[in-house]
């Protein structure tokens, strides 16, 4: 048989397992219909219900606007498959193509797809985690329980870690009436993803909403009282926080470890992948049945120098699905390779915020419109002289040329003048935390002498 | 640059082309951005219109052009669409409280009600008549009806201002070179007589709130502070001539589409849900809106490899970049069924049309209810006598027969 009688019968009548059922895996689902895929499908989740949305959890659900089981992913197409929720998988066999679930059942596959992104940082000290009134904010579970705890009018809240989450959290208790605490460690809010300049607008915004931020502060302790209730918090400046809810918003946690020796790439920044969302081993090789998408996925990207970079986007986690369900059935000639730029967006304050490009990719930063006074602006970031992204406070609709600038690697700064160009257009260092971030991480080591038997082998993190 | 794309503009301005305009288009794209003779720029093709659109080098204050335009001169407050950020964000905002979401979420969808009932007695009037003008029967008075009402114009006022419409279109366009000045002065006198009018409607609002835009305008303070007189005015200017023109043609053009289609108006008398993706496709296949003439490159660009000089008049052909085929599949075809369809109708980018969401609700609710209750509507002639404008392009007459 040829290959293409292959590729023929494997989509008539092949098994396709995926790994992960929410946004990505759904939409990875929906597309093998689209293409044509008529074998069997089979959705392997860990959580219970249909698959959801997760940015209304932190919006639309916290205002209690909207249920949190009001969140349900639409379905724009029958997808016929076999569902396994409620049950991690547990293990992935290369060698014998199967997937192993915590029960014990091995489900067989011809071609896998893993999707199972990241999962809530908890809080490092399980009992403080564990005391009542202390919150992370990933699923429905959790939105539930903290717009409940919303609603019951705490005296304060406490966010830790001012990135996106925790500062859409803290926007919603100030539109609550709620006194909030924002402690982070960095600088200012959103720093980490977005530079001293844009953390000083949101700083700006924070506390001119009647926000409490606490920047270059650590959470050190957190108390609770007699009753197993979260009352106080300790910061390592020596100063403390009366609050009855603290939420955790310190970043997520890849859900690789279920991925440990099946010889996958894969590790805390996630799995390598190639552009065409194909997985890499940990010797860097492609593997042909084993595809990657959404938050879970390290794919590189061309324009970023080929550097295999992890997104916690909604946009990049539909766009990865479909680019990898497309290639899991068409012959090598017809495979797509993912090269949109990421976008993201967050509405906070009242103010819609929006990225395209890496931001952190980037050495200077520029004011290209607007003003940073009104919290409507457009910035651009730049590398060694080149545009690499661009961030809008309440601008988005030109995002689109920045899209351009930056796909076609357009001199920075960007030349101007436009109409509503700020007087100090003047770029400045972007200037990101340090790099510490970068220091920790899967490390590997290399084996053997000659290239029949040089492999890489995954090593035992050094810190805990 | 070569005469022949200057002709092919000049033909598409021409009144004889204004039926099928649309073999010009095809002829435009080959060179997607063409200087013309005057030194203005046109573009033809959906990526540039689009890249365009979203770029801020790119100015819609018509001061900002090399040579100004006779049919704005002596504006001193002009509307926010002909205007540049950030004072057109700041208006179009103080606008917008009062038209839609987030402040006013359920204006469109809470006026539904009014529309099917305006519709219902317009066409309650054609239901025994043999032969109908689609444009003045049904087309023309629905959605002048309800951009009165909204603004809060009263309704014996409005024979009035369709004089002062037509007559400002009609100087839309006007070329020194061809046109007699008479139709300069009788649009400029519109304009003013409009801006007096509604002056003095707004005199009337102040310290009266009420539920009409204008009263809501003059009277209620969101974050960006209030309105002057002068730019509610402009605002309510923009609106009664933006909210009227376009949409009696994107009815007109709609129903006539529909005509020569007959499959479609079958399936959607059978199918009312249909409609939702049939007016999107008209939007790209028929739209009201063919040209936005009057953009000014506020500095240098390069578009498509051709340099536009800071100051250049550009125009935007986006009828032609909404059937150009590396966009779009088939563009010649009327397909209500099209997936991804990012057209122009409305423009893009900031400039995005105000009233594109009433303006959508009006056509659906106008071309189901024509399609459910027309008996066997039959087209008179084809094609129908057409408006002089280029840029506003539709029929000023469909007859139709029906019954027979
Ligand atoms: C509160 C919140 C707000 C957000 N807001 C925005 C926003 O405004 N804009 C934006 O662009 N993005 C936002 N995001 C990010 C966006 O939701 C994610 O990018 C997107 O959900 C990624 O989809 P995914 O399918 O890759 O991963 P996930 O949605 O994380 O789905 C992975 C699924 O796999 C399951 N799983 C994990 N391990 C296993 C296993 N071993 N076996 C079986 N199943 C497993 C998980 O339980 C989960 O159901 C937000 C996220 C959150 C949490």
């Amino acid at each position: 048989m040829t290959s293409a009688d292959n590729l023929r019968a494997f989509k008539r009548e092949g098994r396709i397992v995926i790994v992960g059922a929410s946004l990505a895996g759904l939409r990875a689902a929906e597309t093998l219909r689209d293409e044509g895929f008529t074998g069997s499908l089979t959705m392997i989740g860990d959580e219970t219900c249909e698959p959801y949305d997760r940015p209304p959890l932190s919006k639309q659900v916290l205002t209690g606007w909207v249920p949190a089981d009001g969140t349900a992913l639409p379905r724009r197409r029958e997808i016929d498959a076999e569902w396994l929720l409620g049950v991690p998988a547990a293990g992935l066999d290369l060698a014998a193509n199967h997937v192993r679930l915590a029960d014990g059942r091995e489900i067989p596959f011809d071609r896998v797809l893993i999707s199972t992104g990241v999962r809530a940082r908890p809080w490092f000290v399980e009992s403080e985690a564990a005391l009542d009134g202390v919150f992370v904010l990933r699923t429905r579970e959790h939105a539930e329980g903290l717009q409940r705890a919303l609603a019951a009018g705490p005296s304060r809240v406490l966010v830790i870690g001012a990135g996106f989450t925790g500062s859409e959290i803290a926007s919603i208790c100030r539109e609550r009436g709620i006194e909030v605490t924002v402690a982070e460690l960095a600088p200012a809010p959103l720093v980490g993803a977005l530079g001293a300049m844009i953390g000083e607008v949101a700083s700006d915004m924070q506390r001119s909403h009647g926000v409490d931020l606490r920047c270059g502060v650590k959470v050190t302790r957190l108390e609770g009282d007699a009753q197993g209730h979260f009352r106080r918090a300790h910061f390592d400046d020596g100063t403390t926080v009366d609050a009855d809810v603290a939420v955790v918003a310190l970043g997520g946690i890849r859900n690789t470890e279920w991925l440990r020796g099946s010889g996958l790439a894969a590790g805390v920044w996630g799995i390598a992948c190639d552009t065409g969302c194909r997985a890499l081993t940990l010797d860097g090789l492609i593997t042909d049945d084993v595809f990657v998408a959404g938050d879970v996925a390290r794919c590189p990207n061309p324009v970023y120098e080929y550097r295999l970079i992890s997104l916690e986007h909604w946009a990049n986690a539909v766009e990865q699905a479909e680019v990898a369900a497309h290639n899991m059935v068409s012959p090598q000639a017809d495979r797509w390779p993912h090269l949109t730029l990421p976008v993201f967006w967050s509405i906070q304050f009242g103010v819609n915020i929006k990225s395209v490009g890496v931001p952190t990719f980037a050495d200077e930063v520029v004011l290209a419109q607007g003003s940073v006074a009104d919290h409507r602006f457009v910035a651009a970031y730049g590398y060694r002289g080149r545009v690499t992204a661009a961030v809008s406070f309440d601008n988005a609709k030109w995002l689109d040329h920045y899209r351009g600038l930056i796909e076609t690697a357009a001199p920075f700064p960007p030349p101007g003048p436009t109409p509503d160009q700020p007087l100090d257009m003047k770029p400045v260092p972007v200037d990101f935390p340090g790099p510490q971030l970068l220091a920790q991480g899967a490390t590997v080591v290399v084996t053997g002498h000659d290239p029949g038997e040089r492999r890489v082998t995954a090593a035992q993190q050094h810190h805990r | 640059m070569t005469t022949t794309e200057t002709d092919t503009l000049r033909r598409i301005l021409d009144y004889s082309s204004r039926a099928d305009p649309y073999p010009l288009y095809a002829e435009l794209r080959e060179t997607p951005v063409a200087r013309q003779r005057d030194g203005s720029y046109v573009v033809s093709t959906y990526r540039e219109i689009a890249g365009l659109l979203h770029d801020p080098h790119i100015s819609s204050d018509v001061r900002n052009l090399a040579r100004p335009m006779p049919s704005h001169a002596g504006e001193s407050t002009p509307a926010f669409i002909n205007l540049d950020p950030p004072e057109h964000d700041r208006l179009r905002r103080m606008a917008m409280r009062h038209f839609g979401p987030p402040h006013t979420p359920g204006l469109v969808t809470g006026m539904e009600d009014d529309l099917t009932a305006v519709v219902t007695t317009l066409i309650d009037g054609l239901e025994d008549k043999e032969r109908i003008d689609v444009v003045d029967d049904f087309a023309y008075p629905f959605p002048v009806a309800v951009i009165c009402h909204l603004l809060g114009v009263p309704r014996e006022d409005e024979p009035r201002f369709h004089l002062w419409v037509d007559a400002l279109i009609n100087s839309i366009d006007y070329n020194p070179e061809t046109d007699p000045k008479e139709k300069l002065e009788n649009g400029l006198r519109a304009r003013k007589d409009l801006r007096e009018y509604l002056g003095g409607l707004l005199q009337r609002r102040h310290g009266k709130p009420g539920e009409d835009l204008l009263s809501r305008m003059a009277n209620d303070d969101g974050p960006d502070g209030r309105m002057t007189d002068e730019q509610i005015v402009a605002t309510a200017n923009l609106l009664l001539i933006a909210g009227h023109e376009t949409t009696v043609n994107l009815i007109t053009n709609g129903m006539l589409t529909l005509l020569r289609h007959p499959d479609v108006l079958r399936r959607l008398r059978e199918d009312p849900d249909l409609v939702v993706p049939l007016v999107e496709e008209l939007l790209r296949y028929e739209p009201p809106v063919h040209i936005i003439p009057w953009r000014a490159a506020y500095s240098d660009i390069t578009v498509a490899g051709t340099l536009i000089p800071k100051g250049a008049q550009v125009m935007l052909m986006l009828a032609s970049g909404s059937r150009d085929p590396v966009r779009f599949h088939e563009p010649q075809r009327f397909d209500p069924d099209r997936r991804d369809n990012q057209h122009l109708g409305f423009g893009s980018g900031i400039h995005l049309c105000f009233g594109g969401p009433l303006a959508r609700r009006e056509t659906q609710i106008a071309l189901t209810e024509l399609v459910r209750r027309l008996d066997r509507p039959q087209l008179v002639t084809d094609p129908p006598p057409y408006r002089r404008s280029p840029i506003l392009r539709g029929p000023i007459h469909l007859e139709v027969t029906q019954g027979g």
